[in-house]
C-alpha cells in the first residue's frame, strides 16, 4: 500500500500542479465554510459560510471539466448554474431574515425556535 | 543547493513556473480571506474579505482556462451577492457593529467535524488515481458554452430562469412588509 502522506509532501508532485491540488484546495475552503455554518450565531454570517462551501464546489467542477473532459464544458455549465442557483438562495435567505428580524428583533440563530416544541 | 533539492525538481519548477506560482498564490488568497470571513469580528468586514475571496477564485478559474465563468464569478459573486449582503446587514441594523458576528457554543464539536471531513478529503484526494485526459481546453471558451446552453442543456437553462423568477417574486413575498391592524393586533395584509 502506498503511502500517500509521502507522495503528497514529494516536491516533484507538489510542483506540477494537477486535479489533486485543486481537490484539496476546494476541500479547504468547503471546511472554513463549513465550520462557519456550524459554529457562528449570526444568520447572515451562515448565508455567506454557505456561499463559501458552494464556491469550493465551483472549484471542484470546473478543474474537473478542464482535467478529465476539457472539450465538453460539462463542469463549466454545471458551475454555472451553481452560481445561479446561489444567488437565488442568497436573495430568498436574505429576505427570509429580514422577515424574522421584524418579528423577533434578532438575527441570532439560537432565537429562532419558533418550530421548538 | 540545487544538487540538495534535486535536478528535476528544478526542471518542473522551471518549465511552468507561472502555473504554479499563480495556484499556490492564489490558493493563498483564497485560503486566508476565507480563514477571515469566518474569524472577523465585524460581519461587513467579513463581507468585504469574502468580495476578495471571491476575486481570488475567479483569478483561479482564470488558471483552469475558464474565463467566461471568471467574468461570471466576479460579475455575480463579487458585484451582486456581496453587495446584496452588505444590503441586508444594512438594513438589520444593530447598535454596535463591533461584535456584531459571535461564536455559539459548539465551536470544538464544529472544529472536531470540520477536521474529519478535510482529512478524509485530502487523504482521499492524495490516494486517488487521476485519469487526466490529454485533450486541451478549447482557446474560446464562450462560443462553445452559448452553443451547448442553447441546444444540449435548454431545459435546464429555462428552467434557470424560471427559478431565478420564482426566486425574485418569493423573496419580494417573504420581505414585504406586514401590516398590522392596531385595533385587533390581527395580521391582515
Amino acid at each position: 500500500m502506498q503511502i500517500p502522506v509521502v507522495k503528497l509532501i514529494d516536491p516533484v508532485t507538489m510542483l506540477s500542479i494537477g486535479p489533486a491540488h485543486y481537490v484539496i484546495l476546494s476541500a479547504v475552503l468547503f471546511c472554513i465554510g463549513l465550520f462557519g455554518v456550524l459554529a457562528k450565531r449570526n444568520a447572515i454570517m451562515v448565508l455567506i459560510c454557505i456561499e463559501l462551501m458552494l464556491n469550493a464546489v465551483n472549484i471542484n467542477l470546473v478543474a474537473f471539466s478542464k482535467y478529465v473532459t476539457p472539450a465538453d464544458f460539462i463542469g463549466q455549465i454545471f458551475a454555472i448554474f451553481v452560481i445561479t442557483v446561489a444567488a437565488a438562495e442568497v436573495g430568498l435567505g436574505l429576505a427570509i431574515i429580514i422577515a424574522i428580524y421584524r418579528n423577533k428583533v434578532s438575527v441570532n440563530l439560537d432565537d429562532f425556535d419558533l418550530l421548538k416544541w | 543547493m540545487i544538487d540538495l533539492i534535486g535536478r528535476e525538481v528544478v526542471d518542473v519548477f522551471l518549465s511552468n513556473f507561472w502555473s504554479i506560482g499563480a495556484f499556490y498564490t492564489l490558493a493563498l488568497v483564497i485560503v486566508a480571506s476565507g480563514i477571515l470571513v469566518v474569524l472577523m469580528k465585524n460581519i461587513v468586514h467579513s463581507v468585504l474579505w469574502l468580495a476578495v475571496c471571491f476575486i481570488g477564485m475567479a483569478g483561479l478559474f482564470l488558471t483552469l482556462d475558464a474565463d467566461f465563468l471568471a467574468a461570471v464569478q466576479v460579475l455575480v459573486y463579487a458585484g451582486a451577492v456581496c453587495i446584496m449582503v452588505v444590503l441586508g446587514i444594512m438594513v438589520i441594523r444593530r447598535a454596535d457593529m463591533k461584535f456584531s458576528n459571535p461564536f455559539n457554543t459548539q465551536v470544538y464539536a464544529a472544529a472536531g467535524v470540520v477536521a474529519l471531513v478535510l482529512a478524509v478529503c485530502t487523504f482521499l484526494a492524495v490516494k486517488t488515481e487521476w485519469m487526466v485526459s490529454r485533450a486541451r481546453v478549447p482557446e474560446n471558451t464562450v462560443e462553445p458554452i452559448a452553443t451547448l446552453l442553447l441546444s444540449k442543456y435548454v431545459v435546464p437553462f429555462e428552467v434557470a430562469a424560471v427559478l431565478l423568477l420564482v426566486a425574485l417574486i418569493g423573496a419580494l413575498l417573504i420581505a414585504r412588509e406586514v401590516k398590522t391592524d392596531a385595533n385587533t393586533g390581527s395580521q391582515a395584509d
